[in-house]
């Protein structure tokens, strides 16, 4: 397998946008930002059954330094909004955010004074998961969701 | 009054009638729980003499409770547990809206510290001689009480600061 056998010594040609994009799109590596029920979701969704490791992002970073993707799972509170904030301040660029489940994405059923309606009011989601809480399938859909966004930015900008 | 009762509940009623007639306003019972209104000057000593006269050691609960009526808007509730007896007791008092403020009863209980303080968090009620009486929940420069009825359900816009989104180094 594998190309060397089919180019025998030849080479190939790509831009290194593709080259850049397909090493970031297959290693995601997601910063958990469990906060309620929707974190049990997440872990099945890193676990053997769901395997993201197919997708490269089986690696749960618990250091924002070295992490791509915020995955907020779970309801927000004003006084938690800061922390999370400063956590996604610390992520290296490029970073992706997915608000998992209904109360990361519009407060959900928290409708209440004390709870952020939506973690989009401090933070730039790409990707929203419905669900209460969203199946594991739903964060690899998600996921993937945030591969196809990866796959088609400009990731080398010349500097002019 | 027509209630069930412990006897030793029954004991504590009838003597809590006989040595505070004046300040007893009503006992009643409501789903199997006996609720007992007071008068407020009197909290201080009815509790004391709860505690070291009836065993009720242990205080389970503050609640405050917005009645949203136009005198005594405010009620303060005392859920009372005597370990010994195996008895529970409601203790209530009311206290009016411009100027809600209840006696502390953390010299009787010390563990009615953290309940006040959510009773003032929530409810704006001030407890007398409160030993730290600062807010629990809500940040401190917060400037409303967020289970008053009048208070919005989403809150005030505004109010509790969000984070800056703009990152520090720029």
């Amino acid at each position: 397998m594998g190309l060397e056998s089919a180019l025998g010594e030849g080479y190939l040609t790509s831009r290194v946008d593709n080259l850049v994009n397909w090493a970031r799109a297959n290693a995601a590596w997601p910063m958990p930002m469990g906060l309620a029920c929707c974190a049990i979701e997440m872990m099945a969704f890193a676990g053997p059954k769901y395997d993201a490791a197919r997708f490269g992002s089986e690696v749960m970073r618990f250091s924002p330094r070295q992490s791509d993707v915020m995955i907020v799972a779970g309801w927000c509170t004003y006084k938690m909004s800061h922390a999370i904030r400063r956590i996604w301040d610390q992520m290296p660029d490029p970073k992706w955010c997915i608000a998992m489940g209904a109360c990361a994405s519009t407060g959900g059923m928290h409708r209440c004074y004390g709870v952020v309606q939506g973690v989009d009011n401090f933070l730039p989601v790409d990707t929203y998961i419905s669900g209460c809480p969203p199946r594991p399938d739903a964060v690899l859909h998600a996921l993937m969701k945030i591969q196809d966004k990866i796959k088609t930015e400009h990731s080398v900008m010349l500097d002019t | 009054m027509n209630l069930e009762l412990s006897d030793s509940l029954q004991l504590t009623i009838d003597e809590l009638s006989d040595k505070y007639s004046d300040k007893l306003i009503e006992v009643y019972q409501s789903s199997g729980d006996t609720f007992a209104r007071i008068e407020a000057d009197a909290l201080l000593d009815v509790c004391t003499f709860l505690k070291e006269e009836h065993h009720f050691v242990y205080l389970s609960d503050v609640i405050g409770t917005d009645r949203y009526t136009s005198d005594e808007r405010f009620e303060v509730i005392y859920n009372l547990l005597s370990l010994k007896n195996r008895d529970r007791l409601f203790l209530k008092v009311r206290c009016n809206e411009e100027n809600p403020e209840v006696d502390s009863v953390v010299p009787v209980w010390p563990g009615a510290n953290w309940n006040e303080r959510e009773v003032y968090d929530m409810f704006g009620i001030r407890f007398k001689n409160h030993p730290d009486h600062r807010r629990i929940f809500m940040p401190e420069d917060f400037q409303y009480f967020p289970l008053r009825k009048e208070f919005p359900l989403l809150g005030i816009k505004g109010s509790i600061e969000l984070p800056n989104t703009t990152p520090d180094t720029e």
